[in-house]
């Protein structure tokens, strides 16, 4: 579970162009869920995301993840809650290497190296050696009927499969958490809805999805838990779909 | 915690995968790398190895010179001096020596001409360089002129070449008898060019020095120590000069590989921000840049070594012959004895991957630091 | 001044340290006084990428210093034959005041630097920066030490000419010489001796101790750092003169050479890493009253010590193994 309470998230601080991107965020996000954040654009929901997945650190306010399940290496009791809102970024990167995985709108695939070199890269600074995470990329690879494109260049891909391997990539740490910011932007409806597909798959094996959308094919598809609905920065609403 | 050796592996890896991304990028910037090394070594390499010839040429060199100034200029010795320094009390042994210099007006060389009566200076017979031998078109027992102050030339029959060798001396050498000598140069009778003094004990040269110019006040013993700092002073400012205005060109280069490191391309940067947001931290994308480095110095080093040591070593070093040498054109094919010491790399290192590396610290740590979040946001 | 290519890169050098270090120790002073790690403000962000540049010049620095240590000594040997009476690296370290000096401020400042990398460490092992400021108040202060380096090497370099007769190492280590070096060695061997192995012993015996029960670790950095002076005592003392083959040779410097098979750097480099993790472990050793340090600290200690026993122990080995083999006996 992810807890956050009274998060801001500020730009420019004390400069005329001050902006504050998320403004006193409270919320509860359980564990196995599909979560779904909309709004229009600029309503913070990359920020508030960010915020969640390590990325970047709140301004004010506190976000605490609980029973992460993963030993985490400078945690010395793994059933109090994680306080990650003051850590420095080394412990921040850990965190988010090994507990979430990132979908974002453009694939952010990098050219020139091989589709199973992608979606090894995120292991690469663990310390795991690359021939065991190279077999875990091949196993992913198959379940997201992308394996005998391993070794192309990413740039040969078409937009689906692109999508898929950046779902493999997100997956290679086998992360407890996915989280995806506007992931169907660039794809045309059936696609979108493959995608779901793929997203209800990953609910079935027990991890929580967060996704940030303001595309109907998403939030009015039938896997989704919750829907958090936000505006300039706050929480407007935040209801259960089941 | 983490497997650090794996780590490593891992990010030198994928270092060397992004720079066979864009090897033509970076080929242009390992070319230029391998010249100024390549131009840098060359310099040390042949620097000290000229220094080194040059101390062995001293080697056997007498001990102790005595000349003669008048009026601050170096004038003949009276053949009697040699006598009267001879009876200070630990000379050994005290040389007459006949020698100077003869301009070849046909070709614009310099010779050093040795007077000495061994089997090979018998009258009319001569001992030459191989530089001497080139530039006249002569072979052993062929005979070439000389000019001499009267009307009629010196004609000498070659009795002996000296063979191309790594003595920096022997080149320009052509030994004639004492006859011959006089003969070429009208040289005046009882007068010599300096006197070699010999001492029983080393350790005694300062207090003979000191006697000797003491017994003649217009005479300059010149110990032969002094001549090797001299030698070693003049090799040093040639060579610290020409480093001086090479170190322009390293400059050059720190600059280029400055606003290499710091126009990072719009792609690259995007790629580190991939980087980061999936889980690289920080230290991870400056070990990267590191291993970036490792792989460009090291190979450029390597390579620009490896050429210079071929260039001064088995070329001779003909880039910097004509400027470090010296005056005479004789020399045009010698071989250096190749010696390279760690002191002589560690300097070259110092002056060259470090300032490379010094010039990339800052542009790689502000790459290093890009938001995790950028990658969402493009 | 000597324009040589080994001058030239060893004032380069220490331009280049002396720089990047005031620019890393000017960083320094701002974290040190701004640091507030309950804020989420853009400043501290700032800040907190700045100690990656500190981290990043400090990991250059070292090595760089230890190099440049290296090229000094090796540029005072290759000067000798300039000065007459000088017969190795002790001689032309000795032709101006500033020689020696600038020797010592750079092992003392490298020391130093090797002992703030590793409470670097040990901060970036902790989750909330626990000697942010110990550590940035330890490197502004170490700046002012590096500018006095760079200064005494200029001077040192630029004071240099060549053709003066300096004392070598022939007098500047002979018995008759007023200074410490000389009334070092006007110690009997013998006594040296017993010092040296004595100290040696108690240092090894402590660490070992430490290392099994974890208790007496002062006692055992106290000895690993008086150690330390008391080798090299010892080397100019008398390993040297095992190492020379002769008697009265005192010279710390000449067995950095290749005559004597370089056998200088298996000596001092153990003998530094030892004192430099020695020294380590004393320095890290309050702040296990951190609580995100309380176990990261004794382990870091025990290893550290691990470290000089295992230097230590080389050192002596090598030093024992060149007395026992040389020809010479005291
Ligand atoms: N680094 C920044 N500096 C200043 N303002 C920023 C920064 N990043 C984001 N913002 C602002 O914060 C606001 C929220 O941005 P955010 O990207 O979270 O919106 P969003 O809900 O994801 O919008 P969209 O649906 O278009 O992706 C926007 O108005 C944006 O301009
Ligand atoms: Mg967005």
């Amino acid at each position: 579970m992810i807890t956050l309470s009274g998060v801001t998230k500020a730009f420019s601080c004390g400069k005329p162009n001050e902006f504050t991107a998320v403004t006193n965020v409270t919320l509860e996000i359980p564990p196995r869920q599909v979560t779904v954040f909309k709004g229009p654009s600029g309503s913070g929901k990359t920020s508030l995301l960010t915020l969640i997945g390590c990325m970047s650190r709140p301004t004010s306010g506190r976000i605490q993840l609980h029973g992460l399940g993963v030993p985490i290496p400078f945690q010395e009791d793994t059933a109090v809650p994680l306080e990650i809102t003051g850590l420095p970024e080394r412990f921040l990167t850990i965190i988010r290497r090994s507990i979430f995985g990132f979908v974002f709108q453009q694939c952010n695939l990098i050219t020139g190296i091989s589709v199973l070199e992608n979606v090894m890269l995120p292991a690469y600074t663990s310390g795991e050696r690359l021939s065991e995470v190279a077999r875990r990329a091949l196993l992913l690879l198959e379940q997201f009927g992308v394996a005998r494109h391993a070794r192309q260049p990413v740039e040969l891909l078409s937009g689906g499969e692109a999508q898929r391997v950046a779902i493999a990539r997100a997956l290679i740490n086998n992360p407890a958490i996915i989280i995806a910011d506007e992931p169907t932007a660039h794809l045309d409806s059936k696609l979108s809805q493959e995608f779901m597909e793929i997203v209800s798959g990953l609910k079935r094996d027990g991890k929580s999805i967060l996704i940030a959308s303001h595309d109907p094919i998403v939030f009015d598809s039938g896997i989704i838990d919750r829907v958090v609905e936000m505006r300039d920065g706050t929480i407007l609403d935040d209801r259960s779909v089941r | 915690m983490i497997r650090t050796g794996e780590r490593q592996r891992n990010i030198l890896e994928f270092a060397l995968s992004s720079l066979h991304r864009r090897r033509g990028r970076n080929l242009s910037l390992l070319a230029m790398y391998v010249l100024i090394i390549f131009v840098l070594a060359s310099l040390l390499f042949f620097v000290s190895a000229l220094k080194r010839e040059a101390a062995l040429v001293l080697h056997d060199a007498p001990d102790l010179i005595v000349q003669r100034m008048i009026a601050g200029r170096q004038e003949l010795i009276p053949v009697e001096y040699g006598a009267e320094i001879a009876s200070i009390r630990g000379v050994a042994e005290v040389r007459s020596r006949l020698w100077g210099y003869y301009f070849d007006s046909w070709n614009g060389a310099n010779y050093t001409v040795i007077a000495h009566n061994s089997p090979t200076g018998t009258e009319g017979g001569a001992a030459i360089g191989s530089g001497v031998a080139r530039s006249r078109k002569v072979k052993v027992g062929e005979m070439f002129p000389l000019r001499t102050p009267g009307t009629e030339p010196l004609l000498l029959e070659v009795k002996t070449i000296f063979p191309d060798s790594s003595d920096l001396r022997a080149a320009d050498l052509i030994i004639i008898s004492t006859a011959d000598f006089s003969r070429l140069f009208n040289f005046p009778v009882g007068k010599v060019t300096d006197l070699a003094v010999t001492v029983t004990n080393v350790r005694e040269l300062p207090t003979v020095a000191a006697k000797i110019a003491s017994l003649h006040p217009d005479s300059r013993p010149i110990l032969k120590s002094e001549i090797q700092r001299t030698y070693q002073s003049i090799f040093d400012w040639r060579g610290g000069m020409t480093l001086l205005i090479l170190l322009s060109a390293v400059l050059s280069f720190i600059i280029f590989a400055w606003d290499r490191a710091t126009g990072l391309s719009a792609e690259e940067r995007k790629e580190i921000g991939i980087l980061k947001s999936i889980g690289w931290e920080t230290s991870d994308v400056l070990l990267l840049k590191f291993w970036e480095g490792c792989a460009i110095s090291l190979p450029a080093f390597l390579l620009g070594v490896i050429l210079a040591y071929g260039h001064v070593f088995f070329l001779s070093a003909p880039l910097f012959s004509q400027a470090l040498k010296g005056w005479s054109i004789l020399y045009p094919r010698f071989q250096l004895v190749p010696v390279v010491d760690i002191s002589q790399l560690l300097v070259l290192f110092f002056l060259t991957v470090i300032p490379y590396t010094t010039a990339t610290i800052i542009p790689s740590w502000r790459t290093a630091t890009i938001d995790p979040d950028a990658a969402m946001r493009s | 001044m000597i324009l040589r290519p080994s001058t030239l890169a060893l004032l380069l050098i220490s331009l280049l340290v002396t720089g990047f270090s005031l620019t890393a120790g000017f960083h320094a002073m701002g974290i040190h006084d701004r640091w507030d790690p309950a804020s989420g403000s853009e400043e501290q962000l700032e800040l907190e990428r700045k100690t990656y540049l500190i981290s990043t010049i400090m990991n250059y620095v070292f090595p760089l210093e230890l190099l440049s240590l290296i090229l000094l000594l090796y540029t005072a040997d290759e000067l000798h034959p300039l000065f007459t009476g000088a017969m190795c690296a002790a001689g032309t370290l000795a032709v101006n005041p500033y020689g020696y000096p600038a020797l010592l401020v750079k092992i003392v400042t490298a020391l130093l630097a090797g002992v703030w990398l590793i409470m670097n460490h040990l901060d970036s092992r902790a989750f909330d920066y626990p000697l942010i400021r110990t550590k940035y108040l330890f490197l502004t202060l170490m700046m002012p030490l590096l500018v006095v380096e760079c200064v005494l090497l200029f001077s040192y370099f630029s004071g240099i000419k060549p053709d003066i007769i300096t004392s070598c190492c022939g007098s500047l280590f002979s018995h008759d010489s007023p200074t410490l070096s000389g009334d070092l060695i006007s110690l009997p061997p013998v006594i040296m001796q017993a010092l040296f192995f004595s100290a040696m012993a108690l240092a090894l015996l402590s660490g070992i101790l430490f290392y099994r029960t974890g208790r007496y670790g002062q006692l055992f950095s106290a000895l690993a750092a008086v150690t330390f002076p008391v080798s090299i005592a010892s080397i100019i003392s008398f390993i040297g003169l095992y190492i020379y083959e002769l008697p009265s040779h005192h010279c710390p410097f000449c067995l950095l050479q290749k005559e004597y098979h370089f056998i200088g750097y298996f000596l001092y480099v153990p003998l530094f890493i030892g004192a430099v993790s020695g020294i380590s472990a004393r320095v890290i050793s309050p702040f296990s009253a951190n609580p995100s340090l309380r176990r990261i600290v004794p382990d870091t200690r025990r290893y550290l010590t691990l470290v000089t026993i295992i230097c230590y122990l080389l050192f002596t080995l090598i030093a024992t193994v060149e007395m026992i083999i040389s020809p010479l006996k005291l």
